[in-house]
């Protein structure tokens, strides 16, 4: 019987030898494979395996990690939906989007910064904490922003043009990015169907695109910089003010918003076209620069350039290859024209700030777990646009606007308020898109705030921006002036 | 005055035998090993440690150490490696089961399996301690050789009976009692095993006679294969009635290796194997589960499979635990093995692949290479032919559970459900898997007398 024992003993070797190889298989050859498997959702996990960093404004917490006893060992906690547009959420179901996403090397404690507390790490086993990240955001400001907007869809940027800072940035309808926290995969699954179907698109963050919006008469903001600055025009030049216009190569009219008579002469200056934001003067001075001016102007301003701030703001757009008509409408910021409210601020800004424009930035400075300084967001130029002396001159325009404009909404009792309206069409039937971007004091500005309501602000097309987008810029600067 | 002191040594040496001291030696590092185990799922968890410990590691240190001091007093002679090896595989699913349920806790999740463990094992280990206390020779057994038969058949079909019977996850291997559950299917391993082992001996000659030779193969009488017959038929109906395919290949293939070892015609084998891929085959076209199972196991990375209810879902899920394990693992309570369905039971060993890495399974499967060496060297070491069958029989069980088990997690045969012996969480595992540690020791003891008488 011993034969057949070492037979068996034999047998025996042979089916753990198996086990042996297909555990090294498994294990080492194809394990690569294995972790990045999409179904595989243990590569996430373990990046709940260190305490993420938190998201400060004041050095107050509007995101943080706390310790949880389940197997992602920490829970993201949001403060507000005030900050949804800012923070973002940080899903392990459904990704990361916002600043969650744009700064996680430094939330997860991955930046190359923090190199010396990762060598650190790989010999005392403990992981690397994340690094804290304080915005430039004022929680008052954002409040006000956030309030003034609600049961709007819309947006708010305010900043400061001489920094580039960004003191609030709201999109509504706001979200719960707790919601998307939860470490239910069902629950997440659930409530990121809910907020995808729920009015106002939420998870968009309106302020610096994901959509993009028509801006209407905020636009002759780029048009006037351009004859400013390219076309040798002055404030005082005029063009000829009928009552229609036909736009060029074609037989359609178009009035001025409300069929308005724009000041009712002959002719009209550039000042009181801007003033009392007319469309006829404007195409007949788009078509005059052409195309090619334009589109300069825009680009020299930031249009098709993606700005980081550092979440990644949507490019806005000037269409290309226009015809006369095009061009026309485009000069009043219809047609093709889109653009992003954080755009429209920044040459809101530039015109502020003498014709610089900063780069907009979201982050003040980046500290490590153990408080030492990472980073400390020094302020930057992006372009010279336009000359000092044009941007005096859109300023003296814009002062007009709202002291005895179509933007006198906007004004403050005790401050000259600098600024311009919009109120776009969107098609035939579709609601108005209503602007209001302008900057306070007009001497000395301490704050640009540029305001979107899309959806016609719930009133179809019976809202101007004047109307319902001009108080809400006034609420938000009154909160920063302290007025 | 000096024979005195020669006898006095002689006793002495008697008592105390070098191989329970061996035992004591490796007994107290495979405990010490287990406390680490438990300290290292507190901190790996939980950051801290608290008097739980206490709760986990000692019934199970205590109760081994006094089968040991049983040893030392009844059987002396016994091996000095099963003990050990078995405490250490015992200590280690303790802890991985006990790290299972503190995520199971986080999760809110209201089934826990540690609690039950911990009693089971000292139950398990009080039954190893009476087979030694009162089996006094294990040839006691040969008379109970048909009873034990007519048993291991009753309890393996037993799940169908009405009433007691029941059905898991789409298996009947369970027989329920008072809300009490119980697998027959571990108990029947033992009653067969003895079954086989007497039933073979008294036959293994009319068995081992062979008739015509055909292809330079000798056939045996048609007579003497109606016992493989009719156990091929027996493991079928397990397979077919009660879903289960792990018990039934477990018994065939324990039958057939038991049938070489006592006859040395290698047709036996050859033909059972035949005879049951050929019913397996047929059961994969005609049963949905068994075709599943093996769709699963072929393409299991197929959304197809994945995504099937009974596809490829635990399995993908229990590799991805491997992978994230990788050479070294997570360590204990660094992973999340809980995201595999029955982590803490069939899968237990994908848990442990995730926690311990690769070295850590190249132990595992060391310590049962290990228990199975020491079990068949026992075969080796009788001249009685009921003996050597019998402790093969026990110790290839093992090394066939196992392989069945694990090759299944791991992609090497199809993916059964079968428990893996002293790892994974159940009671009646343990109660059947320490049963024949005591028998083995029992073996074992009496070998080792003949050795040294």
């Amino acid at each position: 019987m011993n034969k057949e024992l070492k037979r068996v003993s034999a047998i025996v070797a042979v089916m753990f030898v198996a086990l042996f190889l297909a555990a090294t298989n498994i294990q080492v050859l194809s394990s690569d494979a294995l972790n990045q498997d999409p179904r595989n959702v243990r590569a996430i996990y373990d990046g709940y395996q260190t305490k993420r960093g938190a998201i400060l404004v004041d050095a107050q917490p509007i995101a943080k990690s706390d310790a949880v006893g389940d197997a992602f060992h920490f829970k993201r906690k949001y403060s507000s939906d005030i900050y949804s547009a800012v923070t973002g959420f940080y899903s392990y179901y459904q990704g990361a989007t916002g600043l969650e996403s744009s700064v996680n090397d430094y939330l997860s404690g991955k930046n190359s910064a923090q190199f010396f507390e990762q060598l650190n790490a790989l010999f005392s086993g403990n992981p690397v904490s994340g690094a804290s990240v304080e915005l430039t955001i004022d929680p008052k400001v954002q409040q006000v922003a956030y309030d003034a907007l609600a049961g709007k869809i819309g947006a708010v940027v305010a900043l400061e043009p001489a920094t580039g800072n960004i003191i609030a940035m709201v999109s509504t309808p706001g979200f719960d990015a707790n919601r998307l926290a939860v470490h239910s995969g069902t629950k997440s699954a659930a409530n990121y169907a809910a907020l995808l179907a729920a009015k106002g698109d939420p998870l968009i963050n309106k302020a610096i695109g994901g959509s993009l919006y028509t801006p209407g008469s905020v636009f002759k903001l780029v048009v006037a910089a351009a004859a400013l600055e390219y076309g040798g025009f002055t404030i005082k030049s005029t063009f000829p003010n009928p009552s229609t216009y036909t736009l060029p190569g074609t037989s359609t009219k178009i009035h001025n918003f409300a069929n308005s008579n724009c000041g009712g002469g002959q002719t009209v200056t550039m000042l009181d076209a801007l003033r009392l934001s007319c469309n006829i003067p404007f195409a007949e001075l788009g078509v005059q620069l052409g195309q090619d001016q334009i589109r300069k102007m825009a680009e020299a301003f930031g249009f098709g350039k993606t700005f980081k701030i550092p979440t990644i703001a949507t490019a806005s757009i000037f269409p290309e290859s226009l015809d006369d008509s095009q061009t026309a409408l485009s000069s009043f910021g219809q047609f093709d024209v889109r653009v992003s409210p954080l755009q429209i601020a920044l040459i809101t800004a530039a015109i502020a700030n003498g014709g610089v424009e900063m780069n907009p930035q979201l982050v003040e400075n980046v500290q490590s777990s153990n408080l030492a300084l990472l980073n400390q967001t020094q302020p930057s130029q992006f372009n010279s646009p336009i000359s000092k002396s044009t941007a005096d001159a859109l300023r003296t325009m814009m002062v007009a606007a709202v002291k005895n404009g179509a933007s006198t909404n906007g004004s403050i009792s005790g401050t000259v308020v600098a600024g311009k309206t919009g109120t776009a069409q969107n098609g035939t039937n579709e609601p108005y898109t209503l602007w209001f971007t302008g900057f306070a004091p007009a001497n000395n500005p301490k704050v640009v705030v540029t305001v979107m309501v899309a959806d016609g602000g719930g009133l179809g097309q019976s809202g101007t921006g004047n109307v319902v987008a001009a108080p809400i810029a006034k609420k938000v600067m009154q909160a920063v002036l302290g007025k | 005055m000096s024979n005195l002191i020669t006898e006095r040594i002689s006793k002495i040496v008697r008592v105390v035998p070098r191989n329970r001291n061996t035992e004591l030696t490796l007994l107290v590092f495979a405990i010490a090993l287990n406390a680490f185990e438990i300290i290292q799922v507190q901190l790996g968890t939980t950051q801290s440690l608290n008097a739980a410990f206490w709760f986990y590691f000692t019934p199970l240190a205590l109760a081994s150490l006094v089968l040991h001091l049983v040893l030392r007093l009844r059987a002396s002679e016994a091996d000095p490696l099963i003990l050990p090896v078995v405490v250490a595989l015992n200590g280690l699913g303790l802890a991985e089961i006990y790290r299972l349920d503190i995520a199971a806790k986080a999760n809110k999740q209201a089934e826990l399996f540690a609690d039950k463990q911990v009693i089971w094992t000292v139950v398990a280990i009080a039954l190893a301690i009476s087979v030694v206390l009162f089996v006094k020779s294990h040839l006691l057994l040969r008379r109970y050789v048909f009873i034990s038969g007519v048993v291991g058949i009753g309890l393996l079909l037993s799940p169908l009976l009405p009433f007691i019977g029941k059905t898991i996850n789409g298996a009947s291997l369970w027989l329920s009692i008072g809300g009490l559950t119980f697998q027959p299917g571990e108990i029947a391993k033992i009653a067969l095993t003895v079954f086989f082992a007497g039933y073979l001996v008294q036959r293994k000659d009319s068995l081992a006679m062979t008739g015509r030779t055909i292809l330079g193969i000798q056939i045996p009488k048609g007579r003497e294969l109606g016992p493989v017959l009719a156990f091929w038929l027996i493991s079928l109906l397990v397979l077919v009635v009660q879903h289960d395919l792990g018990t039934s290949l477990l018994f065939f293939g324990l039958f057939l290796v038991m049938i070489y070892t006592a006859t040395g015609k290698v047709i036996y084998p050859i033909v059972g194997l035949g005879m049951f891929l050929t019913g397996a085959l047929l059961a994969s076209r005609a049963l949905n589960y068994v075709t599943a199972r093996f769709d699963a196991w072929l393409n299991p990375f197929d959304d197809a499979h994945y995504n099937a209810n009974g596809g490829s879902y635990q399995l993908v899920q229990g590799l991805f635990g491997f992978a994230h394990g990788g050479l070294l693992g997570t360590g204990l309570g660094g992973g999340v093995p809980q995201l595999v369905p029955l982590a803490e039971s069939d899968f237990i060993i994908a848990s442990l692949g995730e926690e311990l890495g690769l070295a850590g399974l190249f132990v595992i499967f060391t310590l049962y290479v290990l228990l199975v060496a020491r079990g068949l060297r026992i075969g080796f070491s009788h001249s009685d032919e009921f003996s050597k069958l019998l402790a093969t029989g026990l110790s290839f069980a093992f090394a066939l559970q196992c392989f069945i088990v694990i090759g299944g997690v791991t992609r090497v045969v199809p993916l059964t459900g079968l428990t893996t012996p002293f790892l994974a969480a159940g009671g009646s595992s343990l109660v059947a898997n320490w049963i024949i540690v005591g028998l083995l020791l029992r073996i074992s003891d009496t070998s080792r007398r003949e050795v040294t008488q």
